[in-house]
């Protein structure tokens, strides 16, 4: 019964407390009480503390008052008999239990002990989680691509049940953390010993071998409503309701359970996440604090994902294609090295190429795989290297020619997903590698169309009605239509330069991140593209076709109204209705007045530096200081959750050459300061716009981290160098 | 035995059986010997005026007779019903005037006795009356907090303050039928108005104001009184205590604080710890000093302090019967004079405290707050000095009963989620998946016309195994706990198979106690709580929920029921119907209250019937809501899979605009 699991609980946080305050207290001996502390890469302290209490952790005093609101939280245990009511003491001790993990974690960063490294194999866990991490994984927690998130605690009977586990996690994309131990063996030990990869690409991530380590999946959980969420700190009702609503974690807990393992459990039950254990445990049924149930039992491990999913109310629809490797976004990350690798195509190696063109339906027999080469399958068995030209051909009523790119630029996500299948580049600069493993699987250049076919029809649904794949291999036909293929790349070329915001009449709006930050509204035009880099206009217009009724809507511009600043009646229309009233209005072309919202899964972020009249552009994964004296992730916590803050702005990486970038400030003459590695990257695009702005060295006269890091050095050089932001009108009137 | 009925308290009941042997004469024999008046029990007695009492009985009495003014029998029977109602309220609210104004004596520093114990509640009270309390000192807090309650006491025209507490809809039903209380002591002096001779005869317009009245009680006085009373003396959690006449001691002091207002007894719970009190005890031949309470005194000490109770309104005579009482304190409200007589056959001294109940052969000591530990101490010494004179030998029976009390609001949100999760959800969802079928409340006297609490223990039992929550109050809250039935164990040994595991999930007996009669007031909270949190109906009208008053005999329960009808709980009653005389009149309390607020008032006599009736209304909520039928042992499991598209659709609500 359930008094079982209060009474563990209960227990369980009074001894994690105990255990803490005396490694505090050590600590606190050897560092001095004003040490302090972040986590690596987070702008939010010890962010289930700092989101739960409001309370921003710094140093090891902190430490210590925020160990003191754990103990406010712990209770007796309930009595034998005649107990007093227990549910509301356990889910308090189950958040004492989070409070002092935290900072015990903490304390073993301090000490040095985290990440976690396995002394017989060596194993480096992953430990905490940083922002980074988590904006880049944006696009995918709201597109659907990882609807959900499974902490795995302690071990399964047998390595095939652990492995079987979580191939049927992966398969169904839900991301898998891991941690914990039962027995002396764990999910990560029984992986590692059957050779499954493990990391963020194969979407297994292993925290650290003690229970205490899920609370770094908590702290990743908990940020999602400080950064998507934008919910204040110390808000806890609406950090929970956010936490229960919208993410949907949920644990499995593979052999026995003890003290702290409840308690933890009870932790995440306040999160809204159940645990679904493998062993005969009380249950607790009743619903409330969890949307369903908060605890259940699932002795059949080949029903225990199943069970999981659905005790967290979590609704998953895989596509997968007739082939005979697994298929899924876990294997999209999966790297196939030179010495696995059967056979590959292209990559300087071979001439190959890829591409999407539209036919008429007659044209078309639909699902239809030709491989055009003589022996194909003698050639293919050889192994080794193979020319390859891969030409789909679609076909719908609603088909347009704008929507060949957007299909082409999935091919890379759709092979990649294969299991044993590589892919890299696009167009005629493609790479493919097919890996032995999949090969003895029976995988063959077969497949690749018949993946092809598959998944266009399935993530084209109402565009695309018939589909082919042609697969060329001989070298002359391969040159051949490389050659053809070559020419449509360029006409398309062509089209894309002439889209401009001017030449169309609708904008197209991009809500996808809605069920994660619920106010932000992405407008996306054809020359900006969405913060996360991920949707430009015309994905945005085909993504309409696909779904009406989806994330993406359009927007009739409605009159312009602004032409400097970029401001349209259609726009501020839907942007009212579309925010739930959040943003009134909105300036396409400028950081000062009403500018975009972000959601917080930007690629870079735009921010004034007021002293030297410009902007700093600064990418997500930089972790270096700023001339503004804040990191990108501390600036980070202050752009998202759909709330507009004028001089700051998130943004996608390509908008940063487009001509509409802050075009109503100066556009790219404002740009004082960028990190080297963000000016490597879009080095090319830049020059061609500096060119067009008469200052075809304006790269070289921006500043970065090997310049200086502060406001001052920063003034100096761009005086030196003559910086045209520093003749511009003031940026701040 | 000439007792008819006895009492279901089986302590209770061997108590009375050694008055018998020995000549002594309780309320039990004197209900056998006297029977009601069957004209004033139905309603048709009237004695508006002199020209009367005019009695309206004989053949088609409804369609054709009058009295000598020519009121029929519907208004006659309104006319005393809205009477029943005034007085209710009238008791309630007076409580409340007195707590009121302690606070308000606290507030200005005037008394030394009283501090605020819970500055959270006081805080919590200021911010739904809109009174600032950040950055502000507590005591100015409750300066303004005590002020605005008088507002209810005082203002012509308005609202009561704790009106906006209802759920809209239902305030909206109130304001289109003209049933919002202005001022609570104005409605009472308008009900008795109205009911004087040649005002007014039109019984809906009587009953009406009725129900106004009894909003004023339910929402105003009674709520107030809870509230203030958490302030003062700390908002209730559980606790452990005990039950029934087992409490008493031998070898100590036994001091009984009996009646409705806690501040006296709060004083008497602190004075009794002094070292200085237990000393005078000792040095009087006795090991210490016992504190037990009875009737709703006991429950306002026993939900705070845990201090045992002795029992209800039936247990008070039966508790001098054990010869070992060696005082009872007495305030207001539910006192039998009949303990003065039956005090002078042993020892024991009553003590009455209040300017407004005093008793021919009592002791007399003025309660006055400015001075309250002071009287407290008084009493105390009183209560030691007499323990000497304990010679006359009763009938002391050494049962009792562990039982859970100190369920408040406050807690119950609290127990169903802990610090930061708590809310009504896990409740809401118990009810909507049909583990828990309804809740009842369970409430009201006891009453030595029946078995005397012995209604409460089967309708309890009965509804318990049917899956429904029982919250208790007042009298059946004692009655509950003298049968043993407040514990946790109670839900694993005799509760449905549903309501037991929501029980175990939370570690809750099946029936939890709320309070004194005043602290119904904390289930029309709670039902505004499960319309807010939503899933159920979102007013208070259509829950699934129903209040039972089985044994009721004051004219408190009929202020109590009617406020529940008003505010959309079907209510229960037992006994004698008091508007049995009019047809008319009981339709305008069952099917026209049901169609305006969706509540209606029955009075059933038959206890089997009280539950099938019980049920009926449960399970026609339960359709109305569309709510999975119920079926012991089944659940709804309907889930709402959630995919991407679904959660952007969760919330698209308006963000206020932050700049930078």
């Amino acid at each position: 019964m359930s008094k079982l699991i209060a009474t563990s609980t209960i227990r369980g946080a009074r001894s994690i407390v105990k255990e803490t305050e005396v490694l505090l207290e050590k600590t606190i001996q050897q560092k001095g009480k004003d040490y302090e502390f972040e986590f690596p890469d987070t702008a939010f302290y010890l962010p289930m503390i700092y989101a739960l209490t409001g309370f921003p952790v710094k140093t090891l005093s902190d430490m210590k008052v925020a160990l003191g609101f754990a103990q406010e939280l712990l209770h007796d245990d309930p009595d034998e008999n005649l107990w007093l009511p227990y549910l509301g003491e356990t889910l308090d001790s189950g958040m004492a239990t989070l409070f002092a993990e935290e900072i015990f974690l903490a304390l073993r960063y301090i000490n040095g002990d985290e990440p976690y490294i396995d002394k017989e194999t060596g194993y480096t866990y992953n430990g905490f989680i940083t922002d980074t991490i988590q904006r880049n994984l944006g696009v995918q927690l709201v597109d659907g691509t990882m609807p959900g998130f499974a902490a795995i605690i302690g071990a399964a009977p047998s390595e095939d049940i652990a492995v079987s586990i979580v191939r049927e996690l992966q398969e169904k994309n839900i991301l898998i953390f891991l941690s914990g131990q039962s027995n002396g063996d764990s999910v990560t030990k029984q992986l590692l010993r059957k050779g499954v990869e493990l990391g963020w690409d194969s979407r297994i991530v292993p925290l650290g071998p003690h229970t205490e380590h899920t609370l770094y999946a908590l702290d990743w959980a908990i940020r999602a409503s400080l950064i998507f969420g934008a919910k204040k700190p110390g808000d806890f009702k609406e950090h929970l309701k956010y936490q229960k609503d919208r993410v949907f974690a949920f644990a499995i807990v593979l052999g026995e359970l003890d003290d702290l393992k409840w308690a933890t459990g009870a932790g995440a039950i306040n999160m809204g996440f159940p645990a679904i254990c493998d062993t005969d445990v009380p249950v607790i049924h009743p619903t409330g604090v969890c949307t369903y149930e908060e605890v259940d039992k699932e002795l059949d491990h080949s029903r225990i994902v199943q069970r999981a999913i659905e005790v967290r109310g979590l609704k998953i629809t895989v596509e997968k294609p007739p082939i005979p490797v697994a298929y899924g976004p876990a294997f999209e990350g999966e790297r196939i090295r030179k010495e696995q690798t059967f056979i590959e195509f292209g990559g300087q190696r071979t001439p190959a190429f890829e591409l999407v063109t539209m036919k008429e339906m007659e044209e078309i027999e639909d699902n239809k795989v030709v491989i055009i080469g003589d022996n194909w399958l003698e050639e293919y068995e050889k192994g080794g290297k193979m020319p390859l030209g891969i030409v789909v051909e679609v076909a719908g009523r609603k088909m347009q020619k704008d929507f060949e790119t957007i299909i082409e630029r999935k091919i890379h996500q759709i092979l990649n997903e294969a299991q044993g299948i590589w892919h890299m580049g696009q167009r005629d600069i493609n790479w493919i590698r097919i890996s032995a493993s999949a090969k003895s699987a029976g995988i063959t250049l077969e497949h690749l169309g018949i993946i092809l076919n598959t998944m266009i029809h399935s993530k084209f649904k109402s565009i695309v009605d018939k589909v082919q794949t042609l697969i060329y291999i001989n070298e002359t036909d391969v040159l051949r239509e490389r050659q053809e293929a070559q020419k449509i790349y360029r006409q398309r070329d062509i089209r894309l330069s002439t889209l401009t915001d001017e030449s169309v009449d609708t904008f197209y709006s991009c809500l996808l991140c809605q069920s994660f930050a619920p106010s932000h509204v992405c407008v996306i035009t054809p020359e900006r593209l969405g913060l996360c880099g991920a949707y430009n206009w015309l994905d945005g217009k085909a993504a309409y076709e696909i779904d009406p009724t989806g994330g993406n809507q359009p927007i009739p511009k409605g009159s312009l109204l602004d032409a400097k600043y970029g401001r349209y009646s259609g726009v501020d229309e839907y942007l009212k209705k579309a925010s739930g009233g959040a943003v009134e209005t909105l300036n396409l072309y400028t950081i000062m007045e009403n500018p975009m919202t972000s959601c917080g899964c930007f690629e870079c972020i735009v921010a004034i530096i007021p002293e030297a009249n410009g902007v700093m552009v600064v990418n997500r994964g930089s972790q270096g200081m700023t001339p503004i004296g804040m990191k990108f992730s501390t600036l980070a916590g202050s752009v998202g959750g759909g709330m507009q803050t004028p001089g700051f702005m998130g943004i996608g990486v390509n908008f940063i050459t487009s001509k509409k970038f802050l075009y109503g400030d100066g556009g790219i003459k404002r740009i004082v300061w960028m990190p080297a590695a963000l000016k490597e990257r879009i080095k090319e695009d830049f020059i061609i716009r500096a060119k067009e702005e008469g200052i075809p060295d304006l790269l070289d006269r921006i500043a970065d981290e090997t310049i200086c890091e502060e406001s001052d050095p920063l003034l100096e050089f761009l005086t030196q160098k003559q910086h045209p932001a520093l003749e511009m009108d003031p940026i701040l009137t | 035995m000439d007792i008819k009925h006895g009492s279901g308290n089986i302590e209770a009941n061997e108590i009375l059986k050694w008055a018998y042997e020995h000549g002594l004469e309780t309320s039990f024999q004197r209900a056998s010997k006297i029977k009601q008046c069957p004209i004033g029990s139905s309603g048709a007695c009237c004695r508006a005026c002199n020209v009367g009492p005019c009695r309206l009985v004989g053949k088609k009495d409804e369609e054709e007779l009058t009295g000598v003014c020519g009121a029929n029998l519907p208004t006659v029977v309104s006319r005393n019903f809205l009477r029943m109602i005034a007085g209710g309220t009238a008791a309630h609210s007076d409580h409340a005037r007195d707590m009121v104004l302690t606070l308000l004596a606290v507030a200005r520093k005037e008394t030394k006795d009283f501090e605020i114990k819970d500055v959270k509640k006081l805080f919590r009270v200021a911010g739904i009356l809109d009174i600032n309390y950040e950055g502000r000192a507590i005591h100015d807090v409750a300066h303004d907090v005590a002020m605005m309650f008088l507002q209810d006491f005082q203002r012509q025209n308005g609202e009561l303050n704790y009106i906006k507490r209802a759920p809209k809809p239902t305030q909206e039903r109130w304001r289109k039928w003209g049933i919002i209380p202005r001022n609570i002591d104005r409605e009472v002096c308008e009900a008795m108005h109205r009911t004087s001779v040649g005002v007014d005869h039109e019984p809906e317009n009587l009953l009406m104001h009725g129900l106004r009245t009894a909003l004023a009680d339910g929402w105003g006085g009674s709520m107030i009184s809870t509230d203030v009373t958490d302030i003062l003396f700390g908002t209730p959690y559980p606790m452990k205590a005990e039950a029934s006449f087992g409490i008493f001691k031998e070898d100590e002091v036994n001091l009984v604080v009996h009646g409705h207002e806690p501040t006296l007894s709060e004083k008497i719970v602190e004075v009794v710890e002094e070292k200085e009190m237990i000393e005078y005890a000792k040095s009087k031949g006795a090991k210490g000093i016992n504190l037990g309470g009875m009737c709703c005194t006991a429950n306002e000490i026993l939900m705070r302090h845990g201090i045992p109770t002795a029992g209800g309104f039936t247990n008070q005579e039966i508790g001098i019967l054990t010869g070992i009482i060696d005082a009872i304190t007495v305030d207001v409200q539910c006192i039998m004079p009949a303990i003065v007589e039956l005090s002078k056959r042993f020892h024991t001294k009553i003590i009455t405290t209040s300017a407004k109940g005093k008793m021919a052969g009592a002791i007399h000591i003025q309660y006055d707050e400015h001075r309250a530990k002071e009287i407290a101490r008084q009493i105390v010494r009183i209560a030691c000095d007499n323990y000497v004179n304990r010679k006359t030998k009763g009938s002391h029976i050494t049962k009792k009963y562990p039982m859970i009390g100190g369920f408040s609001h406050e807690y119950i949100e609290y127990m169903q989620g802990g610090k930061f999760r708590a809310s009504f959800r896990p409740l809401n969802d118990a009810i909507i998946s049909g583990r828990i079928r309804g809740v009842v409340g369970l409430a009201g006297c006891d009453n030595p016309r029946v078995q005397s609490t012995g209604l409460h223990k089967h309708i309890a039992l009965e509804l318990i195994k049917n899956d429904v929550l029982i919250v208790s109050t007042g009298c059946g809250s004692a009655a509950c706990g003298t049968a043993g039935y407040l514990i946790p164990e109670m839900a694993l040994e005799s509760a449905g198979p549903g309501l037991r595991e929501v029980c175990e999930a939370i570690g809750i007996p099946p029936i939890l106690h709320l309070g004194a009669c005043v602290d119904n007031s904390r289930i029309l909270t709670i039902l505004s709580a499960m319309a807010e949190e939503g899933g159920l109906s979102n007013e208070i009208g259509g829950m699934p929920g129903v209040g039972i008053a089985p044994e009721w005999m004051s004219e408190k329960a009929i202020a109590i029921g009617c406020y529940f009808v008003a505010s959309g709980v079907p209510v229960v009653f037992g006994g004698e119907s008091p508007v049995g005389a009019s047809k008319e009149v009981a339709k305008l309390l069952t099917d026209v209250c049901f169609e305006r607020f969706k509540g209606a008032f029955h009075f059933e006599p038959d206890p089997d019937k009280m539950i099938s009736l019980t049920l009926m209304y449960i399970d026609m909520a339960r359709d109305a809501l569309k709510l999975r039928r119920y079926e012991k042992g089944k659940y709804a499991t309907d889930r709402i899979l959630m995919d991407m598209a679904a959660r952007r659709e969760i919330e698209r609500a308006a963000k206020p605009h932050i700049g930078f």
